[in-house]
């Protein structure tokens, strides 16, 4: 084995797993864990290896189709130092939350379904991850977008999870369709697909900055769907239907994460247009904001912490359009990983300990009954507020330093929105863990299996030090960025709005018996989720209408139903022509044929 | 020494002999002979152009391939008429004419 | 010589010819088609096209006529039951025959260029050898296409004989 067919070996893995579990799973419920847990383990030590090889300089690739000159879309892994650590991050991130399924799904159904479903999402992500070229990331961005559909959609029978799976595969698809048009924009331009032959072709958009422009934002829509921007992010929060570990997984840690991931790998091309850069930041900063507010008023524990990834992820692509380097979101991405799959894993032992509630009204003093939990859960959402010298303090307020530098307007809704992020964080840890039980399971609460503590506690180590590790140790990303000309009392307002946040929860919510504060457009999404259903209804519906009538009267009766009444018609008459003698028929034609000489003969 | 009207009205009435076996019997397998009888007229009428239009001072033997085809795709013609015949009496239990009338108003 | 011997051909080929036409039993019908096409052949021979005379004898005479007589006698034909004689059928027959004799006469009567003599051939006939030569080199497409022709004939016929027809 080489560094040339590592990269294979991880891709393929869990497909073959997907496969064989498809086959054999139901038969076996050790057999389908097994199997789906080796396969990402498999990937995780391949990957962490392959992170400590040297860089390999040319990329392995085939032609997929190849129409000549023309036209070819190659398959093929690029190996450099992103891919690297995305592959590491996904790699680990999917064993541990494999690991943590086997307990949590332990009573349910369809067993071998979502573990063949998780190993095909594996595969999926993979594919993004390595992919070198445009197509074939897409190509992987719509399997991603499928296997989610599959593990949205795990409890099918129920209709909320039938419809959030149908609804984030349409969403994800007119995001979809943007990527598209702008992958098919690159392409008539510069003729090639592959990412480093585009890197190289830069030049050409010299002279069409609005070409280059439009073709960054509309690839920049499959970020919107995929990594749940303003205003398609409607889909996260109704996903939270999947298993938990399926939110922890592919809403926290990596698919969402291919967003972020697809404009760090087309970095170079963005920094060429300003413009769509600002596009991008203004974009990211706006979710950023508007998921922090919506998340300090909602009561589900899982969307909670969904609202709380978009707005994570609005900072991710906020940090690419302001930040000189890509590093900076990709920072953020992988520490945000950490300690959201944490959140995400605790809140589904709070869940499986409550007996599958999932309301925080319902839960209260779980402290004691789940002190893992509580300790783990204490960490991941320390760092996801940003406590100093946790991992989200590095990640995060670098991204809001450069916002601020770079664009001042931005920087200080990023920083009102980190001061938020604290609030309704600790706003959740102190309604469930603190106070009093409120409901009878919580007074029966128990502390989950090993299986599923163990990778809460792995989890939770990174989620602390990883900044540390970054910034002090180098791991990952060596050469970060630091801007300069930032004033440093930004450092001391970001310090004193954390302190703010957490203590604000702390005197609201200490004892609340229920929510002491009200705001209906914050719970009710900001009524984003309305105007959605009012367009589907009355505009969408209206044109369906207008294309039913079409279709029943000009398709139906003028092109169906009259061509065929009027050929009917014909025959009717002609009909009284047969009689049915062979003979005479004959005679006719031998008549014609005998006349028609004379004709041409007397002629 | 015959001229070429002599086989043109050979073939002539050999093909009305074939008209008149379609039009005035009504066993569909003597209607079937009068078909035969016909292609065979056509093709002597192309024998005898082949031999009195000389090409090189050989007689134009594309007209002879030509006969050799329709020879080939009569017999064709006559296996699946014969097997069509076969199932239409297996049906009806007649190979008369009249009582295959069914394709009418 | 030649002049007898195609008059006596001639008449050969076209008395059974009536033969086929007007005799009751579908037998006799067929017997006097072999006889016909025997005639024909004969004819074929005296345009010095003996390799299509030979054809002649061998599938029409042989295998096709074979194969009449043997659906006749499997279908178990007996002679025609006299139905009613319609006397509009003949009628319109005879006229359409009639009336293709009458047109095809006064044509073969109207051009002159056909009572020429038979012009004499240059060399000994090898007509074998020129009609391969022909059908392989200029003919070779439509050689092919028949014998695809042929073997669709052959599955349609296997198809058409099932006993069950759905």
């Amino acid at each position: 084995m080489n560094t040339l067919t590592a990269p294979w070996i991880i891709l393929f893995t869990p497909l073959a797993a997907a496969a064989v579990i498809l086959f054999a799973g139901r038969f076996s419920k050790p057999l389908s864990a097994g199997l789906a847990i080796g396969s990402a383990a498999v990937g995780a030590f391949l990957s962490w290896w392959l992170y400590f090889q040297p860089e390999t300089p040319e990329a392995l690739r085939f032609y997929w189709l190849d129409f000549g000159e023309v036209f070819r879309i190659p398959i093929g892994v690029t190996i450099d130092h992103l891919a690297k650590v995305m592959l590491v991050i996904v790699t680990t991130i999917a064993t541990l939350v494999f690991t943590y399924s086997v307990g949590y799904m332990k009573s349910e159904e369809g067993y071998w379904r979502y573990f063949a479903g998780l190993s095909l999402f594996l595969f999926s992500m993979l594919g993004i991850v390595l992919a070198d070229n445009f197509v074939m990331m897409f190509i992987f961005w719509e399997l991603v977008g499928v296997s989610s559909y599959i593990l949205i959609g795990h409890y099918y029978s129920k209709d909320s999870a039938a419809d959030a799976s149908k609804q984030a595969f349409v969403v994800n698809r007119i995001g979809d369709f943007g990527f598209m048009l702008g992958i098919l924009l690159f392409w008539g331009a510069t003729g090639t697909v592959l990412f480093s032959e585009l890197r190289e072709s830069i030049a050409l958009f010299d002279g069409f900055p609005i070409y280059l422009t439009v073709a960054a934002v509309l690839v920049f829509c499959g970020t919107v769907g995929k990594s749940a921007q303003l205003p398609l992010h409607v889909w996260l929060p109704n996903s939270m239907e999947g298993p938990t570990p399926v939110s922890s997984l592919l809403h926290a840690a990596t698919m969402v994460a291919a967003g972020v991931y697809m404009l760090a790998r087309i970095f170079p091309i963005l920094e060429a247009t300003p413009m769509a850069l600002e596009i991008i930041a203004w974009v990211g900063g706006l979710t950023c904001v508007a998921a922090a507010l919506m998340a300090t008023q909602q009561d589900d524990i899982k969307r909670i912490l969904a609202y709380s990834t978009i707005s994570q992820l609005g900072y991710m692509v906020l940090g690419i359009g302001v930040a000189p380097s890509s590093d900076v979101s990709m920072f953020h991405l992988f520490t945000h990983a950490c300690f959201k799959c944490l959140l995400f894993l605790c809140a589904g032992s709070v869940i499986v300990g409550m007996h599958h509630e999932q309301n925080i009204w319902k839960m209260g003093a779980l402290k004691n009954k789940m002190p893992v939990t509580f300790l783990a859960m204490c960490a991941g959402a320390l760092a996801l507020a940003g406590c100093p010298f946790t991992s989200g303090y590095y990640s995060k307020d670098m991204i809001i330093l450069w916002a601020v530098e770079k664009a001042p307007l931005l920087g200080w809704i990023a920083v009102a929105t980190a001061g938020l992020t604290a609030f309704y964080t600790f706003r959740l840890i102190f309604v469930v863990f603190l106070g009093k039980p409120r409901d009878e399971h919580a007074k029966h609460a128990h502390e989950s299996p090993a299986v599923m503590t163990i990778p809460l506690v792995l989890l939770a180590i990174p989620s602390l030090f990883a900044g540390l590790m970054v910034t002090k140790g180098g791991l990952f990303f060596d050469h970060l960025p630091h801007p300069e000309h930032v004033p440093h009392f930004v450092h001391y307002v970001l310090y004193a709005l954390f302190a703010a946040g957490v203590g604000g929860a702390f005197l609201l919510y200490r004892n609340a018996a229920k929510d002491p504060i009200v705001i209906p457009a914050f719970a009710n999404r900001l009524y984003i989720d309305n105007v959605y259903n009012w367009i589907v209804q009355h505009i969408q519906d209206g044109g369906a209408a207008v294309l039913a009538w079409a279709d029943r009267w000009v398709v139906d009766l003028v092109i169906v139903q009259i061509p065929s009444k009027v050929t009917w018609a014909c025959g009717f008459v002609l009909r009284f022509l047969q009689f049915g003698n062979l003979q005479a028929y004959a005679f006719f034609f031998g008549a014609g044929v005998v006349g028609l000489l004379y004709f041409l003969l007397s002629r | 020494m015959p001229t070429l009207a002599h086989y043109l009205i050979v073939s002539g009435l050999l093909f009305s002999l074939g008209l008149a076996a379609v039009l005035l019997r009504r066993n569909i397998l003597i209607i079937f002979m009068g078909l035969e009888l016909m292609l065979n007229a056509a093709n002597l009428s192309l024998v005898a152009f082949s031999r009195f239009n000389l090409l090189d001072g050989l007689p134009n033997y594309n007209a002879q391939v030509f006969v050799f085809f329709i020879i080939t795709v009569a017999a064709a013609e006559v296996a699946v008429g014969l097997a069509i015949i076969v199932a239409l009496f297996r049906a009806k239990q007649t190979t008369h004419i009249e009582d295959l009338a069914s394709l009418k108003f | 010589m030649q002049l007898a011997l195609f008059w006596i051909f001639a008449l050969l080929t076209l008395i059974f010819a009536v033969g086929v036409v007007f005799l009751r039993n579908p037998v006799s019908s067929a017997m006097s088609l072999v006889m016909c096409f025997v005639g024909l052949a004969a004819l074929f021979v005296t345009l010095d096209a003996f390799f299509i005379g030979v054809i002649q004898i061998l599938v029409y005479a042989g295998a096709v006529m074979v194969l009449f007589l043997f659906i006749i006698m499997l279908l178990d034909l007996r002679t025609e039951r006299t139905r009613t004689v319609r006397l509009s059928s003949w009628l319109g027959g005879g006229l359409v025959v009639g009336g293709f004799v009458a047109a095809l006469s006064k044509v073969v009567a109207g051009l002159p260029a056909l009572h020429v003599a038979k012009p004499d051939l240059a060399a000994q006939v090898n007509d074998v050898a020129e009609i391969g030569f022909t059908l392989f080199r200029n003919y070779n497409l439509p050689f092919q296409i028949i014998a695809v022709l042929l073997l669709v004939a052959t599955v349609g016929v296997v198809v058409l004989s099932r006993k069950e027809l759905k």
